[in-house]
């Protein structure tokens, strides 16, 4: 389990990365945290003639939060993300769901940009990313553009980068001030992928007891091929809080389409994936 | 006075080199030497037609590419059938590298040695293998069918078969009011050793010797093996197990493949070689084991005592047997546990498939066998409506009837009789510490919030230390350093603590004094190594025994000396005095001088042994002819059968209602190895044997497709548990001695891991009211049994197991 021979690129500047995956193209991989690239390396699954190391890169790392968004640069860890309280402060779903990202020490190394770019159905942040309406900043030899979340995922481990593209950034949206969230998922074992799970934000209206749901929405972990957001609201708009919530089975299961793997079944999926819709609405409404 | 080292939560003398980096393993070795890469077959089974290995000669840093027609002499013949049986109809073994024909994805064809291991991939990579298919044999099941053969000249793809039994089974059986049937399954898992398997081979042209160092737990075997296969005289090879990190088994199988190619290219190559294996090699071309179906019939009276049990299994022995039967040999066998079956009958076959070979894992076909016993158990007291654990109870082998002989023969061919052990007193302490007779409330309460939760029980009994023997050596230098050698090898069980402890209180010296070498031929080249919990039992003992000659050497030196009697003797703290007379004394290391005649003075204290230094009878002459210098013991240890240890366990589940997930609440070890020698290094073996069982129990598998591919030969797809699914595990001891060694000891290193597959299917029966009968269980597999009950409806025993009642 040794790699091919690549060459590696250290550019220390944007303006270097861009050019050097410029001419690269097509042999080129970027290299951010490696915790999924080096595997795959590793067992010689991919070979790419060149890797751009853009740990090095000055300005990528950087946290922003801004009144509508949190920005995050390409090389901040996921770790670094999760223990930033000011983007905890005003988005508490980036923490809810970073905790179930495998490891401390993988968190350690890994980017969320990174996993973003990745696009494994599996992973938590992709999910996080259509629910809160992300924008993904692209940067390549062409030019700048920027992506809306639900038009960059194609498929899983496809997105819309070209392969000399980088993603610089994604600013995850904010949610209206009030819009409750929880993310909730199983794995096999603790900080493994999950089987499957859930990311769900929540508008209640009123007080106590009394509160009512106004709007639900879900996006899910493991059970779609690219990310996707279940809008919930018809099942749930106007019940209270205390709700069973078992309303949204058919919405959950209309939404999903999961696939059958050596650690379980489609069916276990899709129950797995309404149940912790269930528990995720209740709760986000609990934590208020 | 010395404080008694035996007994003693001593800490582990090894920790803080290992626990600092400064371990040394087989891959911390030979940094200028060349390294080793293979190209593995990708089918499971097939017919090589062509190897096309142009494309990896030209890479640069090749220096060579060996395929099967380059291995001479003995090294190109069939690897050795390790435990030759008489039940073996069809003993096949493999090639050090494919001839001909693969039998399972993974094994080697070609050896490129390169001068690193990245160059080593890059050429194995280029190189072509053309391959003829021949249909894979995958699963037990269609092994079994027989249609299609993993060997042509294995009919029905029976490698063994073994009939054993004791009493008489048909009639009783006939006879019994009542009977059972169940028809059990349980799944591969493997060591996964940190640590995966490394050879290092040095050849000395000059001396024309060769120094291997193998990632091994039989240094001797290995050596022996190697001279073997590379006709070398036994005297110019020796091989040294340095740190390893971890065996549980997969170890103890030799030569493995590498183990013969990596000197005989070192050889031929006149320069170094190594290789060190990674996972994925790891996974697919080590060992794997459990994998096992079972029938058991089993027949008993009113109260749920035994009157007959018959048992048959179709063991999955993997592509190759060179381990014999020793897996399905202990299932047979230590499937009886505690238990008195009265009349038992046991059948196995041993299947070929086209999969990774199948050899001892720490447990070594006693989960299998205490699972089968245990599930039946639990069927019984269902069906009669007993508590589980009376049932268990009414079946013990009674304290005052050991020694007991179950009338078998077990793995080491000597008589299956136990020594000792008290099981009812290990059941109460195990009823006591789970709070056995508290858990019908807790469980109703439970109910009432809605939760399942459930209650498992299994009970084991473990041969361990089988011979046929190990050696210690113990040598008291001059300066009072005593070193300790045994041939066993070592791979973190602390066996350099224990074995210390016990020399020091031998000789009365303090244990920092005591230094033990394992596993290195150049100082012990008798030994067998680490097995079936042998380590404290057999080198145990025989250091005790070498320490024990030392010290009869030293106190006679000493009395003469001292001109006292060597009763009036003592040793404390590494002094030899009169006892009463503390002032009337001479240091242990003064002995060491005194024990060796010198002509010339090296050093101060050597002054004393030449041969103008003191009084001599010149009648006599320096070394008595009975006699030999230096203050040196050695001495073996060979038993006449194995000791037999014991343990219960119990463990509180808790299903999900909706999700099946599974969690474990609580897990209770009682645990009986005899004296023990030190509790925290128990402790830890038990710790650790259980969070392996865990694992076994629900987390891993070898998922195998129809076409023997493995599909999850990584760590992300192989679940091993973290620590984060191990629960708080809750001990205790019992210490009844072995009545069979000096010592007392019986073995603790495997005894963890037996019964925690049986536990938790017995758990989590008890949490779901409807039989497990396949193991390991996952939270989907959980659920979709759920489903087929609710389907099912009523009688939810009917689904593997039925009842007649006799007439
Ligand atoms: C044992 C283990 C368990 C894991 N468990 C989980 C889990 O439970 N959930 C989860 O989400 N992840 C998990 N991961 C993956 C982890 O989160 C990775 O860190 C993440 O998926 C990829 O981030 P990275 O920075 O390591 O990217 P890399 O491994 O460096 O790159 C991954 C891929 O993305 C591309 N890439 C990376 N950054 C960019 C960029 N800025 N622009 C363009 N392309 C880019 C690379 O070229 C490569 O193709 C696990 C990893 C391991 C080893």
């Amino acid at each position: 389990m040794k790699p091919a021979p690549f060459v590696h690129h250290s550019p220390r500047t944007l303006d270097e990365t861009v050019a050097t995956l410029g001419e690269v193209g097509h042999d080129g991989k970027v290299l951010a945290g490696g915790q999924s690239l080096i595997p795959v390396l590793n067992m010689r699954l991919a070979q790419p003639a060149h890797l751009v190391d853009i740990n090095r890169v000055d300005g990528l790392d950087a946290v922003t939060v801004a009144d509508d968004f949190v920005r995050v640069g390409a090389t901040v860890r996921h770790a670094a993300l999760e223990r930033n309280d000011d983007a905890y402060a005003v988005l508490p779903l980036l923490r809810q769901a970073l905790r179930n990202v495998a490891h401390p020490a993988i968190r350690n190394r890994g980017t969320t940009v990174g996993s973003i770019a990745h696009a494994d159905a599996s992973g938590e942040m992709p999910s996080i990313a259509v629910l809160t309406n992300a924008v993904m900043e692209v940067v390549g030899p062409r030019g700048r553009r920027e992506v809306a979340a639900t038009d960059f995922f194609e498929g899983p481990l496809q997105t819309v980068l070209e392969a000399d593209e980088l993603l610089e950034a994604v600013r995850f949206g904010r949610f209206t001030p009030g819009t409750r969230t929880a993310f909730l998922e199983s794995a096999r074992r603790h900080g493994d992928y999950a089987l499957a799970g859930v990311a769900v934000a929540v508008d209640v209206s009123g007080d106590g007891g009394d509160a009512v749901v106004e709007r639900a929405r879900a996006a899910y972990v493991s059970v779609t091929d690219v990310p996707v957001v279940i809008d919930l609201s018809e099942a749930v708009a106007g019940q209270s809080i205390s709700s069973t919530w078992d309303a949204v089975e058919d919405l959950v299961q209309s939404g999903i389409a999961p696939e059958a793997d050596i650690h379980a079944s489609s069916d276990y999926r899709r129950m797995l994936a309404a149940e912790l819709t269930r528990r995720a609405l209740a709760t986000a409404v609990k934590e208020a | 006075m010395t404080t008694r080292q035996f007994g003693a939560p001593v800490k582990r003398k090894e920790d803080p080199r290992l626990v600092t980096g400064n371990g040394r393993y087989v891959d911390d070795l030979g940094h200028d030497a060349w390294e080793a890469a293979f190209v593995r077959s990708p089918h499971a089974h097939a017919r090589i037609v062509d190897i096309d290995v142009d494309g990896a000669v030209d890479v640069d840093g090749v220096i060579a590419v060996f395929t099967h027609e380059d291995l001479d002499g003995p090294a190109g013949d069939r690897l050795p059938l390790l435990i030759p049986h008489p039940s073996i109809e069809a003993g096949r073994t493999g090639y050090a590298l494919a001839k001909d024909e693969v039998n399972h994805v993974g094994e080697a064809i070609v050896m490129v040695v390169a001068r690193d291991r990245y160059i080593a991939e890059d050429a194995a990579q280029r190189i072509v293998v053309t391959y003829e298919f021949l249909t894979p044999v995958v699963g037990i099941a269609t092994s079994r069918d027989g249609s299609d053969l993993v060997h042509d000249d294995a009919p029905g793809n029976v490698a063994a078969h073994l009939l054993q039994e004791v009493g008489n089974v048909e009639p009783a059986m006939a006879a019994a009011p009542h009977t059972l049937t169940l028809d059990l399954e349980i799944e591969r898992s493997a060591c996964m050793p940190m640590e995966g398997k490394g050879v290092h081979a040095h050849w000395d042209s000059d001396e024309q010797r060769m120094r291997i160092h193998s990632s091994t737990q039989t240094s001797t075997g290995v050596r022996a093996a190697v001279a073997a296969k590379l006709e070398l005289p036994l005297a110019q090879v020796e091989c040294i197990a340095p740190d390893v990190g971890g065996g549980f088994g997969v170890k103890i199988m030799h030569p493995w493949p590498e183990e013969v190619l990596v000197p005989w290219a070192a050889r031929r190559l006149d320069h170094d070689v190594k290789w060190t294996e990674d996972r994925r090699e790891h996974f697919t071309s080590s060992a794997h084991e459990r994998g096992q179906l079972q029938k058991v019939t089993v027949g008993f009276d009113d109260d749920g005592r035994l009157l007959a049990l018959d048992v048959k299994f179709w063991h999955d022995n993997g592509a190759y047997l060179p381990y014999g039967v020793i897996v399905p040999i202990i299932t047979a066998t230590q499937l009886l546990g505690p238990y008195k079956p009265q009349n038992y009958r046991v059948e196995f076959w041993s299947m070929y498939t086209n999969t990774v070979l199948v050899t001892p894992y720490r447990g070594a076909g006693r989960p299998q066998g205490c699972y089968a016993m245990e599930r039946t158990m639990d069927a019984i007291a269902a069906e009669l409506g007993i508590d589980r654990a009376e049932v268990r109870s009414r079946n013990f082998i009674q304290p005052e009837e050991m020694p007991y002989d179950q009338g078998l023969l077990f793995q080491d061919g000597r008589p299956l009789k136990y020594d000792s052990g008290d099981f009812p007193a290990s059941l109460a302490k195990l009823k006591a510490l789970v709070g056995w007779d508290d858990f019908a409330a807790y469980k109703k309460e439970a109910e009432a919030q809605g939760r399942k939760v459930g209650l498992g029980i299994g009970c084991y009994v473990e041969g361990t230390g089988v011979g046929p023997y190990e050696g210690g050596h113990v040598h008291v230098e001059t300066s009072g350093r005593v070193n300790v050698a045994t041939g066993l090898t070592t791979q973190g069980q602390g066996h350099q603590t224990i074995l210390a402890q016990i020399v020091a209180d031998e000789l009365g010296v303090s244990i920092d004094d005591v230094h033990v070498t394992t596993g290195d031929t150049r100082r012990m080249p008798y030994a067998v190594g680490t097995f079936a919990s042998r380590g404290a039992v057999m080198s145990g003992n025989a250091v005790a025994l070498a320490a024990r000659a030392v010290r009869a050497k030293a106190l006679r030196i000493a009395a003469d000396a001292l001109e006292v009697s060597e009763d009036d003797l003592q040793i404390e703290d590494g002094t030899i005095s009169v006892k009463g007379a503390p002032n009337a004394s001479i240091a242990l290391s003064t002995v060491a001088v005194m024990s060796n005649p010198l002509r010339y003075a090296f050093d101060e204290s050597a002054k004393a042994a030449t041969q103008f230094a003191g009084a001599f009878d010149p009648d006599k002459p320096p070394v008595a002819d009975d006699d030999e210098p230096g203050l040196e013991g050695k001495d073996f240890y060979s038993p006449t059968q194995a000791t037999f240890a014991n343990g219960m366990h119990a463990a509180i589940v808790e299903t999900d209602p909706v999700t099946a997930e599974i969690r474990i609440l609580r897990y209770c070890v009682i645990h009986d190895c005899g004296t023990v020698v030190n509790p925290m290094i128990v402790e830890g073996q038990v710790h650790g044997g259980v969070a392996q069982g865990i694992g076994g129990a629900l987390y891993e598998r070898m998922v195998y497709d129809e076409s023997g591919q493995l599909l999850n030969a990584s760590f992300m797809d192989f679940l091993m548990p973290y620590a984060s699914e191990v629960p708080h595990i809750e001990t205790d001891h019992l210490e009844t001695p072995s009545p069979l060694n000096p010592l007392g000891i019986k073995g603790a290193g495997e005894a963890g891991t037996i019964p925690v597959t049986a536990v938790i299917a017995s758990a989590i029966e008890d949490a779901e009211g409807f039989p497990i009968r396949s193991m390991p269980i996952s939270p989907t597999e959980l659920w979709d049994l759920r489903r087929q009950h609710a389907h099912a409806g009523a009688s939810p025993t009917s689904q593997t197991s039925t009842t007649e009642e006799s007439a």
